[in-house]
């Protein structure tokens, strides 16, 4: 008998997989909405090949009694609904692993893997309903069953999509039925169970992806123009944002490159929106001319960055956290600006609204740093608090006599707009006056550098200091940014030291004055990034002098894991 | 409106003597007081180059951007605040050539913005290489064996990716350029005004005596609605056809297939947003 969650885990990790264009996704969809539906805690994260019809692509899902939000090699339970089952889920197979398929598909294909293999003839399911389309949605009905979940509500998820299609809606009803007998059955027969309490408990949560989060957040900032050229893995803030415009009222453009992408957004900036540019790191790279003519100009503009692997194309699908260099060097000449690395989803969306207003106030380029894993990942959280979050718009009024440059004690000249009162605005990409016109005047010009720098001091103060999980005292400290915050904290409870303590890093430009102190404070730092040469464990040592010399580098294409950073950590924490 | 409203104090003006550039800009002030718009309703941008230094040598808002960017600058600018008139100012060099691209989509995304070029086949700025609009044999330090590449020919290309307003002016003719340049301006949608201009520093070729000699002004009779016809003058040379050759109306602009537009015309630098909107959104989702 195999019954989940094994030993002590308190969830189920199941996995999906299959080829591109092949239903997984619904199967996806549908086993992720009705768990959550049922109350259920869940997480899904998805990998996938660069292309769009076959291949082998696979979504981790995990159901949970607790809140769950990390990725685990674990795999508790596969289903790999075709054959060509990729090395990556095929070594994370061990005999714990508990594999629904068919063998009229996959044949011999797992039989060499210590996982505990039941046949299921989904296949000859799928046709006797109507075809092999149905084959992910009897696959998806067991595992329902075995959760227990009502079928009502899988029912609804085709209800809705096929309200109109009696015969589509009454086979994939059919395909559900049929999975609810073989899921019982395998009950009944003592091959699989799952006990898993905690219906319920997550009642009253809303089921986000990164790319929800970060376009959200960039509406509740005031974001009313955003521009791109779709590039993996960002192109779904763009897609969320089109998808919305009517509904938000915002400009959405889909420009000819990334060089335009970011002028049009200055462009915007200058006549008072306030632009979002959201592209990857190849499109980034275009835009670096751009991004020091809003340093030059102090047009305010709000760049987010999926990154996936460089260089160059890399791997245009996968994942990786290796354009922290890059986006804090990017634009010749020297400019302030703030980098944002959100963790969880929650930071995700008030991170990028407060990108829009520290843009705003410091009239600088401000970026968030986000991935593919990040991105396409998803789970329940609690809905934002919105209440309290204001628009922050930093515009005034201009006179006859208006100077858009004047130089300032904390370095910001007061912005105003065209149009917007008697004065006219003048802006330049050259060096300027205190009217934007040109000079080469080189006392000036020292002073416009310095009028420029000088917004460091506020950006500093107003950084966003990193978060400490764990004990207030601890000996050991392990430090993460972005995308691997949940992992690294679940890899430590599991760890199970309480001598040892995560700081995550949620900006990651300018470092908030209090970062020195608790790395200080700990025997011995640890730092886990998703790149090969600990691009934060340098930032941290350019900004504070600390160098963290242990480090848990990652950098395959696929997001570290929990299981990846215990072991690092089991290696370096005595 | 007396048209040295447009005029700067104390500037110091880095073209030559005797450069196109200052009839360009007197027909440009000219044009917009007669249009009676004030300076701060005008948005002037511009790039990198000699023409690009106009917003340096008159009033009105500006932005004086990057190289090759300037049209990108403005179509933004515009979307963002369509009661205002915007104008993209700069070289052949420029338009053409760094910014060649944003051109071509700059043309099809028709922003109701006016595109004036300064064409005097030479980079003036860099002194003296060739342009894209350069003549084929047109001998330079860096083309010292002279121009083989075909001349970019920016009022065909216009037209064939569906300008709305396709011109071309003679910087020697102000009253005719500042008669094309108010056309333009009061043009809805992307208006391109390609203007021959000297260049006496570095075109000895292609002087005035030489574009007085190889232009002429399109008849009364033209219509400059047969897109055929305007495609025909496009590709003329030599004497070259001036004045409006090609101009529809009626195309939606850019500002106006923007969402933030649809019930409300508002510069979005004046709306209250407010962040109910994304609460209702979530709350839709639980």
């Amino acid at each position: 008998m195999n019954v989940l969650p094994r030993g002590d885990f308190r969830d189920v990790s199941l996995v999906l997989c299959g080829a591109a264009g092949q239903g997984v996704q619904t199967v996806e969809e549908l086993l992720v909405q009705s768990l959550h539906k049922a109350g259920f805690h869940v997480f899904a994260s998805r990998e996938y090949m660069s292309r769009i019809r076959g291949g082998n692509n696979s979504t981790e899902i995990r159901v949970s009694r607790d809140p769950v939000n990390a990725f685990v090699d674990r795999i508790d339970l596969l289903l790999p609904l075709n054959q060509g089952v990729r090395e990556n889920i095929r070594e994370r197979i061990n005999e714990g692993t508990v594999i629904l398929g068919d063998k009229e598909e996959l044949g011999e294909e797992l039989s060499d893997t210590s996982g505990r293999f039941i046949d299921v003839d989904l296949l000859q399911k799928g046709r006797d309903i109507g075809g092999k389309v149905y084959v992910g949605v009897v696959a998806a009905g067991i595992v329902a069953g075995l959760f227990g979940i009502d079928k009502s509500v899988l029912y609804g998820f085709f209800e809705e999509r096929f309200a109109d299609r009696e015969e589509i809606l009454r086979k994939n009803r059919r395909a559900v039925d049929v999975g609810y007998e073989t899921g019982g059955r395998m009950k009944e027969e003592s091959l699989l169970e799952v006990f898993l309490p905690g219906k319920g408990s997550a009642k009253g949560t809303v089921v986000l992806t990164g790319t929800d989060a970060i376009s959200l957040g960039a509406v509740a900032g005031g974001c009313d123009f955003v521009t791109s050229y779709p590039m993996s893995p960002a192109t779904g803030v763009l897609t969320f944002m089109a998808e919305h415009s009517h509904r938000f009222g915002i400009a959405v453009e889909q420009a000819e490159d990334e060089i335009a992408v970011i002028n049009l957004a200055l462009g915007a900036s200058y006549g008072g929106a306030r632009p979002l540019a959201t592209t990857s790191g190849g499109g980034l790279a275009l835009m670096s001319e751009g991004v020091s003519l809003s340093g030059a100009t102090e047009l305010p503009v709000v760049i987010h960055v999926g990154q996936r692997p460089g260089p160059a194309t890399g791997m245009a699908t996968r994942t990786e956290q290796a354009d922290l260099d890059l986006v804090l060097h990017m634009g010749h000449g020297e400019f302030p600006r703030a980098i944002f690395a959100p963790g969880t989803l929650e930071e995700a969306f008030y991170l990028c609204h407060r990108a829009f207003n520290l843009a705003a106030k410091y009239q600088i380029p401000v970026f968030i740093l986000t991935d593919q894993y990040f991105l396409d990942s998803y789970y329940d959280i609690h809905p934002f608090e919105i209440g309290h979050l204001s628009i922050e718009k930093h515009l005034v009024e201009s006179t006859v006599d208006y100077q858009r440059y004047v130089i300032t004690e904390d370095g910001i000249s007061p912005r105003s707009v065209p149009g917007y009162g008697k004065g006219m605005v003048g802006t330049d990409s050259h060096e300027h006056d205190a009217d934007g016109h040109v000079q080469e005047d080189f006392h000036l010009r020292k002073a416009m550098v310095e009028k420029r720098l000088r917004k460091m001091r506020g950006l500093r103060q107003e950084a966003v200091p990193p978060t400490l999980i764990g004990p207030e005292e601890y000996e050991n400290l392990v430090v993460a940014w972005g995308s691997t915050r949940h992992i690294v904290e679940e890899a430590l409870e599991r760890v199970g030291r309480d001598d040892t303590a995560v700081l995550h890093f949620a900006q990651v430009y300018p470092l908030s004055e209090d970062t020195e102190g608790y790395l200080r404070k700990a025997r011995t730092v640890v730092a886990v990034e998703g790149n090969a040469t600990g691009q934060l464990a340098g930032v941290i040592r350019r900004e504070t002098g600390f160098e963290i010399t242990e480090r848990i580098l990652h950098y395959t294409g696929l997001q570290i894991s929990v299981e990846s950073v215990i072991d690092g950590l089991r290696q370096r924490l005595s | 409106m007396d048209w040295k409203i447009y005029d700067l104090e104390d500037i110091d003006n880095q073209w030559c003597p005797g450069c196109g550039d200052f009839q360009i800009m007197e027909a440009l002030k000219k044009a917009l007081a007669e249009l009676e718009l004030a300076p701060n309703q005008v948005v002037l941008h511009s790039g990198i180059g000699q023409a690009a230094k106009m917003p340096h040598f008159m009033k009105g808002n500006f932005f004086n951007g990057l190289h090759g960017r300037s049209i990108s600058n403005a179509t933004g600018m515009k979307a963002a605040n369509p009661e205002l008139t915007v104008i993209a100012i700069g070289g052949d060099g420029d338009m053409y050539g760094e910014g060649g691209n944003h051109f071509l989509h700059t043309v099809r995304r028709n922003p109701d913005i006016t595109n004036i070029v300064h064409n005097n086949m030479v980079y003036g700025l860099t002194k003296g290489q060739a342009s894209p609009t350069s003549s084929i044999g047109f001998r330079t330090a860096v083309q010292t064996d002279g121009v083989f590449e075909e001349p970019f020919n920016p009022v065909a290309v216009a037209i064939a990716q569906g300008a709305t307003f396709v011109s071309r002016a003679f910087s020697g003719y102000v009253d005719e350029t500042k008669e094309l340049i108010k056309r333009a301006i009061r043009h809805k949608g992307y208006a391109l005004v390609d203007i021959f201009q000297p260049c006496v520093s570095f075109n000895k070729v292609n002087t005035h005596k030489w574009f007085r000699e190889n232009t002429y002004f399109l008849d009364e009779a033209y219509d400059p609605s047969d897109r055929d016809a305007a495609m025909r003058k496009a590709f003329e040379r030599a004497p070259y056809p001036l004045g409006l050759l090609y101009s529809v109306e009626g195309r939606k602009t850019f500002e106006e297939n923007l969402a933030c537009y649809d019930e409300d015309a508002t510069p979005l630098y004046l709306r209250e947003r407010k962040t109910s909107a994304v609460l209702e959104f979530i709350e839709a989702l639980a």
